[in-house]
């Protein structure tokens, strides 16, 4: 609406404009539409897909739209708890409900044969490799929480519109990363031992958790102390709350694989 | 001769899967009862206190990632023994006691006092809370010891009943 009319806040920072919101929302209203139509044809060509990995999906690009566009997306130039209600969005529940969608499945389902196997290619590439390592997606994501609100990037994020474009996609795909590193919904060719993700699963949330109540204490530069706080804790008890899911399904998962099996008899 | 040796070390496994089991869940339940009652309900720890170190933020961040991640790892490795007939609920319940007992221990002791995360209540006279918070662990600690002591020479009948049911 006031994109271009540069329209000033009463702590003097910039709403964010009309084309950043759009940017940011269309690769997820296009995943959207590629979803639905994959799951219809697929659904046409072999048994129906389940309708509620749809359902998943379609509430976590909702939930990621909720972030980067409209109120929230607006608010979160002027509040910091509403900033961090958006970036529990779109870093971490966007994430969970599109992971358990299961999108790469219905993509090789749907896909013809030879493509289907140039996209299983693609997976089970070096580069695909080290990005769903859990170290390297806990480190991507954790860490660029640790540069985005310990450095100047904050501020600098709501000067600028590029930088605000590069952390919000950061934001989510580190964070759909650091997900399907740790839960296996899709077919993943690179599984690492359970016990390793879940040291490394416990690390990552310990750096989640002390960043948000460093958050508590010291808040990014130009954020009142009192919104500081609301959104440190927002992050510590939030973040909790989506974690406990990931440990679940994680743990389950485990349950699973380890299930007992008839032991065959041992002739001497 | 092969088949006993097999039956002893997974005899010895799930021996010990109980003691681990009850100690996670143990110390995560510790946790939780901490949060939800202490910081929460009654509002006497302080969610961050000015005076927290830097390293008792990262000892508060490490154990509570920990402790939620035990909570549940705990139950279901308490599911994984119930299918394998093998869970020993009083070595079971050992674990929880030195589970809890510990964390409260740690939290009481080192958290509280050395790295000065918070103090279990804004009163004048805390030391008398520390005394019954700390004492109360001890106790916790020493039955928990006391049951996986009682518990620990049960490997024999263990093994004769796995033979039956073989």
């Amino acid at each position: 609406m006031n994109g271009n009319n540069h329209v000033l806040h009463t702590d003097g920072t910039h709403l964010v404009g009309t084309m950043p919101q759009l940017l940011l929302a269309l690769p997820f209203v296009l995943a959207l539409f590629v979803y639905l139509i994959a799951a219809v044809v697929s659904s046409r060509r072999h048994k129906a897909w389940p309708l509620y990995r749809t359902v998943c999906w379609i509430f976590g690009i909702l939930f990621a739209i909720i972030a980067v566009a409209g109120p929230v997306a607006e608010r979160a130039h002027a509040d910091f708890a509403a900033h961090m209600l958006g970036h529990l969005f779109l870093g971490m529940l966007a994430p969970l409900l599109m992971a358990l969608a299961a999108p790469m499945t219905l993509l090789l389902r749907t896909l013809s044969v030879p493509r289907a196997r140039g996209v299983s290619k693609l997976l089970r590439s070096r580069p695909s490799q080290l990005l769903t390592n859990p170290a390297v997606a806990s480190f991507l994501n954790i860490g660029g929480l640790w540069l985005l609100y310990t450095t100047d990037l904050y501020a600098l994020m709501n000067k600028s519109v590029l930088v605000h474009l590069l952390v919000h996609f950061h934001v989510f795909l580190a964070g759909y990363l650091f997900t399907v590193s740790m839960i296996y919904i899709d077919p993943n060719p690179h599984r690492t031992p359970f016990l390793y993700r879940a040291i490394v699963f416990v690390i990552a949330l310990a750096g989640h958790g002390i960043l948000s109540k460093y958050i508590y204490a010291n808040p990014p530069d130009g954020v009142p102390a009192e919104q500081g706080r609301l959104g440190g804790m927002l992050m510590y008890y939030g973040g909790d709350v989506i974690d406990i899911v990931i440990i679940f399904i994680l743990c389950l998962q485990w349950f699973r694989a380890t299930r007992p099996r008839t032991r065959p008899v041992i002739s001497q | 001769m092969v088949r006993d040796g097999r039956e002893n070390t997974g005899q010895s496994i799930h021996s010990s899967r109980n003691l681990w089991s009850g100690f996670l869940f143990g110390l995560g339940i510790a946790a939780f009862v901490d949060e939800t009652v202490f910081h929460q309900l009654l509002r006497w720890h302080h969610f961050y206190d000015k005076s927290t170190t830097e390293v008792g933020l990262i000892s508060d961040g490490l154990f509570h990632a920990f402790s939620w991640f035990a909570t549940i790892g705990g139950l279901f490795m308490f599911a994984d023994l119930r299918r394998r007939n093998a869970l020993r609920i009083t070595r079971w319940w050992g674990g929880v006691l030195v589970g809890t007992g510990g964390f409260q221990l740690y939290d009481g002791t080192i958290q509280h006092k050395l790295m000065r995360i918070h103090q279990i209540r804004y009163v004048e006279n805390v030391i008398i809370y520390d005394l019954i918070w700390n004492i109360l662990a001890v106790l916790l600690i020493i039955i928990g010891l006391s049951l996986i002591f009682k518990t620990r020479n049960r490997q024999q009948p263990d093994k004769d009943d796995s033979h039956e049911r073989q």
